[in-house]
């Protein structure tokens, strides 16, 4: 990472060394009886990469909202440059010289490139000269920064990455000064983070100072100069990035001791649950999405799939999951599965004895505004055990599972009556696994098993797949985070374009190879 | 048929399709913000009464204009403070707007006037009468191009050839202006609008207002131009049909012209051909008059291309975390 250069930063910080560019006094905030923020004080230095890490709900989001102007602070001043500044709503934000980009963008998806840039700080009244000048001024932009975007390219038609930079162009383009960015990494494959690295870089050398809020350590040790730990509210450290570690870091966010590695034996692998022979699937629009893919799946074991997002991993579940059609062979405990769709589908691959994570939990996992204890039934609605009779459900003793496997599974807060949409990702996330490895399936589909939930469930989430496999069950692990395909399988394959580019034995091999073979290229025989 | 009842039917589209073109402008712009509106009916209902009401009042058409346009942007206002300030849903204030509209048109006409509801027969400058442009009378005998001249363009009210103006001013605004970009935009993400640090809510009470006069022209057309004077229901659920016209057109004003002209056209040939006897079968009017809602449906269902509403429609905004 290009952060050295202590010349160039010498130049750019002087002016203003002792008075920080931004500074927090006593910032209080309260929702009802919740204390989002309590008495948060923070010194960002002109010219930083200042990270703030703490979990979900910690309070991250609420003390950038009120940055931004969103929320007012019940008590506390915002100083910029050494100025106390008022921020009632977001134009003042922009003013002041400050530039959000949001963890969901917020750009127009069928208007251009130009006219989300342009939309809130046009010149006058007429659009002709405010597209004008700013086609010049991306120009500029992009010359500067790698900012590189077709400024009359649809936002609808570019990848998450290029949305991102328009986001960041966006608050360019209004002479942001401090650049926030909340958990803009999420969305990213590793080659898009890496260039959204360099831009940050760029900027930082351009005398910009940058936010960036992320829960994930590794990003923060590598780009930040310092960084502030946020827990229940409050600020409870900053420190120096230089003279931290993760393990530091996550014992802060976290309050108490957590394992960065999954703890597990070597696999003791049975015979073979899943069979999957030139698997082949077409998307709607009849382009080949897998292009024969062959791999199995043992007792006892974890199979890892690696590779960038979109290429074939989320139609692999899909199809296995019963809500997909393919061809080819797909033998489940010697069975075969029918793949058509017309003779399967979820349920009767649940009979089967597979039990599916999705990727994408609110789309595919939950119902979002219903409770847990209904949540907790989807799927598995036709158990006799949860009939009273023909017509009538037993809702009393869902409730009590419910509220048991919650118990289990350490689901925050335990109340069965609570709507999915109250619960935090990492909460969400435990009521579907527990939810689906409480059936006691031979095999575990599981699809981004960690996306967007926070470290201390990370580590439990991990565990409780670990133990599956130790009680015998076998596991089709689909994850983009390449650290968590690593330490947990106990093999991995690579995904490339519809097809399987190799396996390798995550003892015997490392992230460069693997990211070797994520992008296509393919060293050694498969 | 000869070639004077083509232009006679044509004039008579012109007639007809110029209420729904104004009302499905209307619609654009308020629907382009993100607010559903299918109160149009009601606002123009009320403005079809005041206008009438007023103008036979004063003596004056254009005085009863103003009182339509003005009665129309009252009812805006109430839209807008049910479904933007107060976040209420959309489409139950526009049926509620269109019942009031019902009722208190009636209930007030039938105080002031006691005509059942009715306002007396305008006549004389309570009317808004047909223009005849320069040379109309003079070049009514060119052959073909004369009578199109002479009826077909010529010899229309002002609030007409107001309405067509209105589909380029709209693009205009629309497209090219900084208020059109904004408008199309708190239409598909208004979280986008409000990052950005303009109000959305402002952006679509100002939609509403450009909705509500847009009504306005329309019901005082209703009543001081195309007829003479109010009568209960007059609008016959134009409303309605403009909505459907704006999904024809997709959202936008050139084809809202379009189609806003087709459906008069199909209003036209069903008022001078009751029934249409094309000898295998007879089609009777209720089927032409049903023919625009029947070409919704086939629009909504992808028939004939996509038609995609604008992407935060019918949502209230609330500000999230």
């Amino acid at each position: 990472m290009a952060m050295g250069d202590p010349q160039g930063r010498q130049a750019t910080a002087a002016p203003a060394t002792s008075v920080p560019v931004l500074e927090l006094r006593g910032i209080s905030k309260a929702f009802g009886p919740v204390q989002a923020n309590k008495d948060i004080s923070l010194q960002v230095a002109r010219g930083a990469i200042h990270g703030i890490i703490g979990e979900n709900g910690a309070g991250k989001s609420t003390l950038m909202s009120i940055l931004y102007g969103f929320y007012k602070a019940d008590a506390g001043e915002i100083l910029i440059n050494g100025k106390v500044t008022h921020i009632p709503d977001s134009q003042s934000a922009i003013r002041a010289g400050i530039g959000m980009v949001f963890q969901h963008f917020k750009l127009v998806q069928n208007f251009t490139v130009l006219e989300n840039v342009v939309l809130g700080a046009e010149e006058g009244a007429l659009l002709g000269p405010s597209l004008a000048k700013a086609r010049k001024v991306l120009t500029h932009l992009a010359q500067e920064y790698e900012l590189h975007v077709d400024p009359d390219a649809l936002i609808e038609n570019l990848s998450v990455g290029h949305q991102q930079r328009v986001e960041i162009l966006k608050a360019l383009y209004r002479q942001a000064d401090i650049l926030i960015l909340d958990e803009p990494t999420g969305v990213l494959t590793p080659a898009e983070a890496d260039h959204l690295f360099r831009i940050l870089a760029n900027l930082k050398r351009e005398g910009k100072t940058i936010i960036l809020i992320t829960h994930k350590l590794r990003e923060i040790m590598e780009i930040t100069d310092s960084v502030s730990v946020m827990r229940r509210g409050q600020m409870t450290t900053t420190v120096k990035t230089a003279e931290t570690n993760p393990e530091q870091l996550a014992e802060l966010m976290v309050g108490r001791k957590v394992l960065l590695r999954v703890e597990k034996q070597p696999a003791t692998p049975g015979r073979t649950v899943l069979e999957v022979q030139d698997l082949r699937v077409k998307d709607r629009f009849g382009v080949e999405r897998l292009k024969g893919v062959s791999l199995h799946v043992r007792a006892g074991e974890i199979l890892g799939i690696a590779g960038v997002a979109g290429n074939g991993q989320t139609e692999l579940l899909e199809v296995l999951g019963g809500f997909a059609t393919g061809t080819g062979t797909v033998r489940m405990n010697d069975k075969p599965i029918d793949l058509s769709g017309r003779h399967s589908d979820g349920q009767s691959r649940r009979r089967d004895g597979i039990a599916h994570v999705p990727e994408d939990r609110q789309r595919l996992g939950l119902i979002m505004d219903f409770t847990a204890w209904e949540n907790i039934a989807f799927g598995y609605h036709n158990d006799p055990a949860y009939q009273k009779n023909r017509f009538i459900m037993d809702n009393a003793r869902l409730l009590r599972e419910t509220a048991a496997k919650m118990q289990r599974f350490d689901v925050r807060p335990p109340d069965p009556r609570l709507a999915a949409k109250n619960f935090s990702g990492g909460n969400q996330q435990k009521i579907v696994v527990a939810r689906e490895i409480e059936r006691n399936p031979d095999l575990l589909l599981i699809g981004q098993p960690t996306r967007g939930v926070d470290i201390g469930a990370i580590e439990f989430i991990h565990q409780q797949i670990v133990k599956l496999r130790d009680a015998g069950k076998a596991i089709l692990l689909v994850s983009v985070e390449l650290d968590e395909i690593l330490s947990l399988s106990d093999r991995v394959a690579v995904m490339f374009d519809g097809r399987i580019m190799g396996e390798r034995i995550p003892g015997e091999t490392d992230e460069r190879e693997l990211g070797l073979l994520m992008a296509g290229m393919n060293g050694k025989a498969a | 048929m000869s070639f004077e009842s083509y232009v006679s039917i044509l004039d008579s589209t012109v007639r007809l399709g110029t209420p729904l073109l104004l009302a499905c402008l209307a619609g654009l712009f308020s629907e382009r913000s993100g607010v559903f509106d299918i109160g149009l009916e009601g606002k123009m209902l009320v403005a079809a009464f005041l206008s009438a009401a007023v103008a036979y009042t004063t003596g004056s058409a254009w005085l009863g204009l103003l009182a339509g346009i003005a009665g129309s942007l009252v009812f805006s206002a109430i839209h807008g403070l049910a479904s933007i300030t107060f976040r209420g849903n959309q489409l139950i204030s526009g049926v509620a707007i269109n019942m009031l509209a019902s009722g208190i048109t009636v209930l007030v006409g039938q105080n002031w006037f006691h005509q059942g509801g009715g306002t007396p027969a305008l006549s004389g400058a309570a009317r808004f009468r047909d223009l005849t442009l320069p040379f109309a009378n003079e070049l009514r005998d060119v052959p073909f191009l004369g009578p199109i001249y002479a009826e077909l363009i010529s010899g229309h009210s002002v609030l007409v050839y107001l309405a067509f103006l209105m589909v380029p001013a709209t693009w205009w605004v629309l497209y090219r202006t900084r208020f059109g970009l904004r408008l199309r935009a708190v239409g598909e993400n208004p979280a986008a609008v409000d990052t950005a640090g303009v109000s959305v809510v402002a952006l679509r009470f100002a939609a509403l207002a450009i909705a509500g006069v847009l009504c306005g022209i329309a019901g005082s057309y209703l009543s001081t131009a195309l007829a003479a004077g109010f009568g209960r229901e007059m609008t016959a659920g134009r409303g309605y049909i403009a909505l459907a016209a704006l999904i024809f057109a997709k959202w936008r004003p050139w084809q809202a012209l379009g189609s806003t002209m087709f459906f008069g056209f199909l209003a036209a040939v069903s008022i001078r051909y009751p029934t249409i006897d094309l000898g295998v079968l007879v089609i009777p009017n209720e089927f032409m008059d049903n023919l625009p809602y029947i070409l919704t449906v086939v629009v909504l269902a992808g028939f004939v291309g996509k038609a995609i509403p604008p992407r935060a429609g019918g949502e209230p905004y609330v500000k999230e975390r």
